[in-house]
């Protein structure tokens, strides 16, 4: 046998594509030639579109809609109003959360921005004109912009419509163990508090929500052309919402222009439009514009949190409690497992061996958009880690402690895992002090410490913030983890055919992040099918298999898994075949990187390719034909992705100005498929979280007017405010994933706002200011600044 | 109205109302995709096309103003089934994730490329502050752009030598 050199091993490995090869993406081509296929890019003879009328006012009662001018302008075909859906039993829909939100609104509108009629006409251009001139006669009712006025007794209700609904709260929720968490307070020598608020964000991808609605009067086909995270499950509540035959329904999630959670949920949009399509026998497109996205679909966060951390006399954690507030607008909408109200917020111990811990959180309605769930995060992880993250800085603080070693002092050590959490859950592994001792050494954090303490000396304002995150990641398993009843499992099918070429079939749906290029990158590692001859397909319910779809991280996790586990299935087949070709037993059988083998004969080789030609030509008797399969893979447990990120601001004392002059993140997702698309999902989310921490807003006023609702409002960081990240890495893989991967779309969005906060307050806690909410703007920075007497 | 403008090198003619917005012409009455809208107020820059040679936000044009101008989209990128630099870049470096501000993006960065052939940092993220990215944090959308600056200049050296 040939001796292999180093360099025609590596070349072996890059050609094949496998699991570590940084892949340039297979799906660039379209996008750089501008050919990429956008739900608004598709157009169908006679095809309508659709504008919505909403509501001026935050909290109104609607006396009456007059849609005759409207109706008198040439080119429009219809007003829809929820009367009119009303008949059809479709005025208003089930939510994710188990809840109803108006479809179009009939008696009241609850925020504002609310759907309350739809134009639909022959152009954009004129549905445009027509739903400037419906007129909607409202009688304004009080508004309703906080969850501590929505609880107040005596607040006037805004789910009135609702049965048994007296008030305006949703849920009350606990998790933890309260009596030895009483315990542990009882014990303390220290107990170090917050109290923080988390505000209103939105995920604003770039592309808004919108779709094309095509049924066909004659055959009853359903066609939804859909911005989906979830096509699949979008399909099934589809049918239950609107009552069409499943069989029918054919969603088909193009290339989506970014999601971050924001095209998970069902907005009213989607199904007007395929009502409408219905009731015309014409294709009706509806595509939002910026405004309609950000004052009136899925946001983030909203959350007030007031907590306190038990110490002993040592320095160790010994309890943790904390309440919630969450304000989830006039309809509980978010899009998570419905056992767990406040999502997967009890993951609020982190990184830190807590012993004992206790979550109460309610929800309130309020006269806002319904949301709280989206940007980025898996289910309120992120506000869980910028909780702890923000509290074990005060408790730094508190104790005169550096944070690193706070840090150190209460981290779950490597040999605790798998590690049993306070609140529930199993993390699967970690190694919390090598990925911040990493970062550390990356920084260079104890010259930094020097530095900051001369400019400290000379009156100059610098910080180093510290987070070492912990996320939990992937759901299921099925049997806890559900949406809408639908059990968090993902799928994957796998067809090899006669010339070696294979397609990929997944339940889950990029919208970006690669999957076209680190699916196939796992389909070769596992049967050894170079990346390059396998093609991914998703995103239609047609031609793929059921799956949850795409958000909280869960493609690598479950649909990533799911993938191995099918190619491994056939592997399997394939050793049947081989045997045969070879007429040997089965189990002299030996499979490695696409070649099969018999044990001691390792030069008589059959490539996969081969097997996949015999599958179809000369098989064994009685072994059914083809090379494919389909796995519905149900993860055993979650992933717990892990992390250090470092950031060093300085502050201009006269403007409250805040520069972030250093940012080194070290993540640690287990196993790395394709570095560098790894490398840009944490890029992306430093930058959103960036933008979370200093700029990105969706405020109200007392009116509950919406401020935020385009870009000039809503800021963005662009090119010139964001900071030029340092990556590290350390690889703890997961035991219980086939390939030992954990996930990474969110860790940077879910850890980083605490490093960026806690670098500012690093700054600023000698003068006596522990906190500052975000977004930290200048003026906030610099009202604190004045609070304490600093001047310049 | 008619309005006479030349896109992507061929000569155009259309009727258009006058309110027609140049994206909006560009994708339906065109049927040319590539250029995205995104925000509707010239913030974010998925719209963008070269006007004479001048990246522009489409979405805040009126038809008319094409009047005897040059327009280059997306698709006017690639030549002859070869590709210009500034796709190989994005490419390479991965400079894109979801494509939506693809386009316009590389686009800005082609006219930043041939005013400023070899610019700083700053200088690219400075020129591309008026095009947001929802994806990549931009460290990679610089790369991408640093990537075609270096690919030209190799070219025209090439060329001269």
């Amino acid at each position: 046998m040939a001796v292999e050199t180093a360099e025609a091993t590596e070349a072996a490995r890059q050609a094949m594509g496998g699991i570590g090869v940084s892949l340039a993406r297979k799906e660039d081509a379209r996008f750089i030639h501008g050919q990429g296929h956008y739900v608004d890019d598709v157009v169908l003879p006679g095809m309508l579109h659709m504008v919505i009328v909403r509501s001026p006012h935050a909290h109104a009662r609607i006396k009456g809609i007059d849609s005759s001018a409207a109706m008198a302008i040439p080119g429009v075909i219809a007003v829809v109003t929820g009367e009119l859906l009303a008949q059809h039993n479709l005025a208003w829909m089930p939510t994710l959360s188990g809840d109803t939100q108006a479809v179009l609104a009939t008696d009241k509108v609850r925020f504002q921005g609310q759907e309350v009629a739809c134009v639909i006409a022959e152009t954009k251009y004129i549905a445009e004109d027509a739903a400037a001139l419906v007129s909607v006669d409202y009688e304004p009712l009080q508004a309703i912009t906080t969850p501590q006025q929505a609880i107040e007794p005596g607040a006037i209700v805004i789910r009135d419509e609702k049965e048994g609904q007296t008030d305006n709260k949703i849920y009350h929720w606990e998790a933890g163990d309260k009596d030895a968490t009483d315990a542990a307070f009882a014990r303390a020598a220290k107990v170090v508090s917050l109290e923080t608020f988390y505000p209103r964000c939105h995920p604003a991808p770039l592309e808004t929500c919108g779709c094309v609605a095509d049924l066909d009067p004659v055959t009853g086909n359903a066609t939804i052309y859909m911005t989906s995270q979830a096509p699949h499950a979008h399909r099934t509540l589809f049918a239950i919402v609107a009552g069409l035959p499943e069989e029918k329904i054919r969603i088909i999630s193009p290339d989506l222009g970014g999601g971050f959670g924001n095209k998970v949920p069902i907005y009213p949009g989607y199904v007007v439009a395929t009502a409408a399509s219905l009731l015309i026998g014409r294709p009706v497109k509806w595509i939002e514009d910026r405004t309609d996205n950000l004052i009136s679909t899925g946001f983030a966060r909203d959350y007030y949190m007031d907590g306190s951390v038990a110490i002993d006399d040592s320095g160790k954690f010994i309890g943790l409690r904390v309440n919630l507030l969450s304000d989830n607008g006039a309809f509980f909408a978010d899009a998570q497992p419905s056992k767990f109200k406040a999502g997967l917020f009890h993951i609020v111990t982190g990184s830190y061996d807590i012993p004992a811990a206790h979550i109460v959180a309610d929800g309130a309605y309020t006269n806002k958009a319904p949301g709280g769930v989206a940007y980025r995060c898996s289910f309120r992880v992120t506000e869980a880690s910028y909780f702890i993250e923000r509290l074990v800085e005060s408790a730094a603080v508190e104790l005169g402690q550096d944070p690193v070693t706070t840090r150190l002092n209460n981290f779950i050590q490597p040999e605790a895992f798998p590690y049993q959490s306070a609140s529930g859950f199993e993390y699967d592994s970690g190694d919390y002090p090598r990925a911040m001792k990493v970062a550390l050494d990356m920084l260079g954090y104890d010259e930094l410490r020097k530095e900051q303490a001369e400019k400290r000396a000379k009156g100059e304002l610098m910080g180093i913030g510290v987070a070492s995150f912990t996320e939990v990641v992937g759901a299921g398993k099925g049997k806890d983890y559900d949406i809408a009843g639908l059990r968090m499992f993902d799928s994957a099918e796998l067809r090899v055919h006669p010339t070696g070429k294979a397609i990929l079939k997944l339940g889950v749906k990029s919208q970006g992040q690669g999957h076209e290029t680190t699916f196939a990158q796992i389909v070769a590692e596992e049967l050894g099918i170079p990346a390059s001859d396998v093609e991914v397909r998703e995103g239609d319910t047609d031609n793929t298999p059921f799956g949850l779809g795409t958000y909280a991280s869960r493609s690598t996790p479950v649909g990533g898994a799911a993938t191995a586990m099918v190619s491994r299935k056939l592997r399997d087949k394939g050793k049947l075949i081989a045997a045969h070709l070879f007429e040997a037993d089965v189990a002299d059988i030996e499979f490695a990187k696409g070649k099969y083998t018999v044990k001691g004969s390792p030069d008589n080789v059959k490539t996969i390719q081969d097997i996949a030609f015999a599958a179809y030509t000369n098989l064994p008797e009685g072994l059914e034909a083809g090379l494919e399969g389909v796995t519905y893979y149900d993860p055993p447990n979650m992933t717990f992705p892990f992390g250090t990120y470092l950031v060093v601001v300085d502050i201009d004392k006269g403007t409250g100005q805040v520069k972030v002059r250093r940012m080194v993140a070290v993540d640690d997702c287990g196993v790395r498929i394709n570095p560098m698309i790894v490398e840009g999902q944490i890029h992306g989310g430093l930058t959103e979280g960036f933008g979370i921490a200093f700029m990105e807003l969706i405020t109200f006023d007392d009116e509950g007017n919406c401020i935020g609702s385009n870009f000039m409002d809503y800021l963005i960081p662009t090119a010139w405010e964001t900071p030029r990240f340092e990556l590290g890495e350390t690889v703890t893989p997961s035991p219980h994933h086939p390939i030992g991967a954990k996930g990474v779309g969110e860790s940077a969005t879910v850890g980083s706002p605490a490093a960026y906060v806690n670098a500012v307050i690093d700054a600023l806690s000698h003068l006596g200011i522990t906190n500052i909410d975000m977004p930290v703007t200048s003026d906030k920075v610099w009202a604190a600044l004045r609070s304490k007497g600093v001047t310049e | 109205m008619k309005v006479t403008f030349e896109i992507n090198g061929a000569e155009k003619s259309v009727d258009v109302e006058p309110r027609t917005l140049v994206v909006d012409l560009i994708r339906t009455k065109l049927g040319m995709t590539g250029t995205h809208i995104g925000c509707d107020t010239s913030n974010c820059g998925a719209c963008t096309v070269l006007l004479d040679g001048r990246p522009v936000k489409s979405c805040t044009l009126l038809a008319p103003m094409l009047e005897g101008k040059k327009v280059t989209t997306v698709e006017g990128l690639a030549k002859g089934g070869k590709l210009d630099s500034i796709q190989v870049g994005f490419h390479e470096e991965h400079g894109l994730q979801c494509g939506f501000c693809t386009p316009g993006m590389m686009l800005v960065g082609k006219a930043l490329i041939e005013a400023n052939p070899h610019p700083t940092e700053d200088e690219i993220r400075w020129g591309i502050s008026g095009n947001i990215c929802r994806c990549t944090g931009y460290m990679n959308i610089v790369k991408a752009i640093q990537h075609a600056a270096a690919a030209n200049a190799t070219e025209n050296t090439a060329g001269v030598a």
